[in-house]
Order: structure tokens, then sequence, then C-alpha cells
């Protein structure tokens, strides 16, 4: 079940050690690696999901008959470009939010609002 | 040309976004930016006809076929949330130039267009697009945009509320990727129709239930729907007044709109049996109960109407809740009437920040006296978030009770009248302390006593304040709208 699986499981591992680093971790950088594993779990179910048993790289050849989805892969190629826009600007948010506060830990933030 | 509308609609702000850029004078910029809003508007206006007369638009992108080919496909809903969506942004883009000119430093005005105009084009692509798949990377457009405009804000707290923000959305936009990941692996195809046809072929696997709640989950984080909300006041008390008018008005309409597409067009709205719909209900009473309480005690006015939105909402999710054709057009058209109220209070609320710089409940004793106009215009669209009749507010409220009654849910409707009344409560603080209460020494002595707004400010404020009373006396435009619209959906096809 566990290695018949493996990816999947994989995916859901990844996806809750993401999630749990997002909401418990008090430094903005390390909450924002947190959301990088987050999203790489769902990269990593989208490319699990292409492949398909037995079934060879996409490229048309005259001794294969099956063939793997190419599809998700390119899909997820999007979502990686989507990623990586999204890191950019929260690290320039995270620079930001340093250069205004002096701090990224998110309880040193709070205390000097208030 | 004609028939290339449904892509004009949503490639005309992408394309001109980037020549903002290279405009590079906030006031050109600014111009072209109006000229490109206004040319998209005119686009819905044309789609919304053409849909009414002749049904359903499908435009295949670059001649592909659909399936598998990339669909955009505008029907009855689509081109209603268009016209939304495209004439909000376009009245409040009038009212920018003068709007970000304290709140923005001059050389990054240009930008602020520019990021303007994305967030626009994703929130049209969202609602234009007939593919699953197009529909994240247009929200991930519109949200990238939307976070990097919160961070204009002057305070500093801006750059905070747009971090919250971006965790929360990259969670919301993560969740309905893997939702729309669980999909494909079960149809093997991401075309809405298509995904709509096959669903029932499948619909035993506990696949479709995890997909669908995934879903649910990430656009429910994005509209802000109760307990998944907490970034919205920030958000909206600390971003540029202009980008919260836009936001209030646009961002959670079309998130709403997505709501409806999944739950109606792509699972059916019989899909699990019922229980969604408690559950819209349960949190949709919730929500307006619990933050129109919070509402109340806001020191600041921004805040308020942040959380006030967040109460609104929660009308629009009762009336999903529901689940009967009545109760989704009273959704469908407090997504028009809410976002002309919201635009309208929140552009006053500009126009504030504008002449004083603040919104805290204090700057506004006796501002009345010193701004008529725009304090007018609170009292008109306050009357309308209450929804006194001959204002847009009541015909929502009005049906949204009605087909909670009409459904056998006499609590229900109950509730909804309640709420209404902590609104009245809290718009009445706020216009008792602009008309009754006595003016900061401040606020009148002084060198510059504070002055009304500058007309490019007013005007725009006061065309949303017309359209209030205007849609609240000849209703036919959205009621027609929303009825077809609504029935369509009912009508199970997409």
């Amino acid at each position: 079940m566990f290695f018949d699986l493996y990816n999947y499981w994989m995916v859901i591992i990844l996806m809750m050690i993401g999630l749990y680093m997002v909401i418990n971790q008090s430094n903005l950088i390390k909450k924002l690696i947190g959301l990088n594993i987050f999203q790489t779990s769902i990269f990593i179910f989208y490319i699990s999901v292409g492949k398909v048993k037995g079934g060879s790289a996409p490229i048309f050849s005259s001794t294969e008959t099956l063939y793997s989805n190419p599809l998700p892969h390119v899909l997820i190629l999007t979502a990686i470009v989507v990623g990586i826009a999204t890191m950019a600007l929260a690290l320039a948010l995270v620079v930001r939010i340093k250069k205004a506060y002096g701090t990224v830990e998110d309880s040193e933030l709070q205390e000097q609002d208030h | 040309m004609l028939e290339h509308l449904p892509i004009l609609q949503v490639i005309v702000p992408l394309l001109a976004a980037p020549a903002c850029l290279l405009l590079n004078k906030p006031k050109l910029a600014w111009l072209f930016a109006c000229f490109a809003a206004v040319i998209s508007l005119l686009i819905s206006v044309a789609l919304l006809n053409q849909v009414q007369q002749s049904g359903v638009i499908s435009y295949m992108l670059g001649g592909w076929e659909a399936p598998w080919g990339i669909e955009y496909r505008i029907d009855q809903l689509s081109a209603y949330v268009l016209l939304i969506v495209s004439a909000i942004g376009t009245i409040v883009l009038f009212a920018a130039n003068t709007g970000i000119s304290q709140e923005i430093d001059e050389d990054k005005q240009s930008i602020f267009y520019v990021l303007y105009l994305l967030c626009m084009a994703g929130l049209l692509g969202i609602v234009a697009t007939g593919d699953i798949f197009n529909v994240f990377v247009f929200l991930e457009i519109s949200s990238l945009a939307t976070y990097a405009l919160v961070a204009f804000g002057r305070d500093r707290r801006a750059l905070l509320a747009a971090y919250q923000y971006l965790i929360v959305g990259t969670i919301g936009a993560s969740f309905l990727l893997m939702g729309i990941g669980l999909l494909y692996s079960l149809t093997g195809t991401l075309n809405m129709q298509d995904v709509a046809n096959r669903l029932p072929l499948v619909s035993e696997s506990a696949t479709v239930y995890t997909a669908f709640v995934f879903m649910i989950v990430g656009v429910a984080l994005k509209l802000a729907l109760f307990p998944l909300h907490l970034w919205l006041p920030n958000t909206y008390t600390y971003a540029p007044s202009i980008v919260t008018a836009f936001l209030a008005a646009t961002a959670t309409k079309v998130a709403i709109y997505l709501l409806i597409r999944l739950h109606f067009s792509i699972f059916g709205d019989d899909f699990g049996g019922g229980v969604i719909q408690t559950i819209f209900i349960a949190l949709g009473l919730t929500s307006i109960f619990v933050a129109s309480m919070v509402a109340i005690k806001q020191p600041n006015i921004k805040r308020l109407f942040a959380y006030s939105s967040v109460a609104q909402i929660g009308y629009m999710i009762v009336g999903i809740g529901i689940g009967t054709s009545l109760g989704l057009q009273a959704t469908l058209l407090h997504l028009f009437n809410h976002a002309l109220m919201k635009g309208a209070l929140f552009l006053a609320l500009a126009a504030v920040v504008y002449r004083i710089g603040s919104t805290d409940r204090a700057c506004f004793n006796g501002l009345a006296k010193h701004m008529p106009w725009t304090m007018a215009a609170v009292v008109v669209a306050g009357l309308s978030l209450i929804g006194v009749p001959l204002t847009v507010g009541f015909i929502s409220k009005w049906y949204l009770v009605l087909a909670s009654f009409q459904n056998g849910l006499w609590t229900v409707g109950l509730l909804i009248v309640i709420g209404s009344l902590i609104a009245v409560y809290y718009v009445w603080t706020l216009v008792e302390s602009a008309y009754f209460g006595k003016a900061d020494a401040a606020l009148t002595s002084g060198s510059s006593p504070v002055k009304e707004a500058p007309l490019s400010l007013l005007i725009p404020l006061w065309l949303l304040v017309i359209a209030n009373v205007y849609f609240g006396i000849d209703t036919r435009l959205p009621l027609e709208a929303s009825a077809s619209a609504a029935s369509f959906l009912m009508g199970g096809e997409l």
C-alpha cells in the first residue's frame, strides 16, 4: 500500500510539513520556505498523475506504443513559474518589512505595532 | 473583430499594462489606463448584449477546438460579472489620479497603473475563461498584482498586511490547483463543460469529494468567507484607498463568481446531497453577525467597512446556500449592488484620506460641514448598505428574504433582517458624528481649513452613488441579467 502509492504519500507528508511550517514558524523567511515546500508537494502530485505505468517518455517513436501523459507536466511548468513569481514578491516584501521594522520575527512585529 | 470580443476583453488591459510602464509619466499612464479600461467596459457591454440576444458565446483560442484547446466561454453569468468588474474598475480608475496623489510617491505612480490593469486583466480572465487551469493562472495574475498594490500603502503595516494576504492567498490558490489536479486525474480534461459532462460517470469516487473540498476551501480563502476572512480587514485598512475601493468592489465578487461556477456548473447544485448548502447558510449567517458586531467597535472607519464587507459576503453565501433559483438570483443581485455601494463608500473614504490623511473615527466629527458632498455620498451609500427602499441594497435583501421564506427557511429570513439592523447601528454612529459631532479644533482653525474633495474624486464617487439610487428604482438591468443568469445556471448546463 505504502510503496505502491509512494509518490502520493510523499505528497501528503510534504504538504503537511509545509502547512505546519507556514502556521507555526514565527520567522517570515521560514514561513516562506514552508510555503515553498507546500507548493512543491502539489507539483509532485501533478507529475505523479502524468505517469502511465510502463509508458515511455512522450516522444514519438516507432517502437513505443504507450506514452506517459505530458499535459500535467506542462501544466506544472506554468505553476512552477507562478510559484517563483510569488516567492520573489514575498521575499521583496520581507526585505521591505525588515527595512521598516528592523526584524522579520512575527512575534516582535506584532509587539511593535501595539 | 466582433467574434474576437471574448479574448479582447482580457487582452486589452493585459497589453495596456506594460504600455503604461513604457509611458512612465503618471498623468499619461493614467489617461492611457482609463482609455484601456473604457474600451474593456465597452467590450463587456457588447458581450452582455450579444449573450442576451444569441446565447452562449464560445471562443476557441488560436482556433484550437475545445476540449483540446483553451476555450473562452461567455454565458449569462460571466457576461454579467464581466460588466460589474469592468464598470467598477473603470469608475474607480477615473478617481485614481487624484486619489493616489497623496498616498503614493510620484515616481511609483505609473507602476501603480500597471499593477491596477494587470489585476483587472486577471479578474476579467477568471470570469471569461472556460478552462479550469486558465482560472488558476488568471487568479495568480490578479493576486500577485493585488499583493503589490496593497504594499503601496503609506503605513508600514501595509507591508505586513500584504505579506499575510500573500501567504493566505497562495495557500488558497494552491488548494484550487490541487483540486484541479484531482479533477484532471479523474476526467482527463480541463475544459469546464467537459469536466461537468464527465463527472457524473465517476461521482461515486471519493476523489471527487476531495477535489470539491480542496477547491471550495481554496475559493473560500479568496472570498474571505468566515472563518477564513482574517486577511481581509488588514488588507483593506492599510491598502491605498483607491486600491481598497477597487478590491472591495471586484476581487471578492470574482471569487464568489468562481464559487458559483464550481458549485453549480461543474459539480452540479445537488452535489453532496444538501450538506454543503447547510454549511453555506450556517457560515454565511455567522459571518453576517460576527463581522457586523466586530464592525461596530472599530475605531478606524476603513476597517469598519472592511468588516462590513465580510458581513455582506455572508449574505451572498446565504443566497448560494438556499440553493433555489431565487436564492441564486439574490446572490447575483447582491454581487452587483454590493459592488456599487462598497465602491461608493470606499471612494468617499478615499476623498476623506485625500483631505485629512486619516480615517479614524475622531476625524469624522463635524466633517459634514466641511465636506458636504462626500458625507452626503456616505449617507446614501450607507442607506444602501442597510437596505433602505429606493436604494439597490433593498432590492437584493428583499430577494434574499423572499427566497428564504419561499423555501420555508423562516429563521434564516428573520436573521437576515436582524443582521441588517446591526448595519443601521454602525452606519448611524458614523453619520451622527459627521453631522452632529463637534468638530475638532484642528479641522476648523489653522492655516488651511479642510475643504471639499476635488471634483476629480467627487464625480466618480457620485457616479456610483447615483447608480446606487438609479438601480434601486429602475431595477430592470440587474434584475433581468441576474434572473437569466440564475435560471441558466439552474438549468444545469454550462
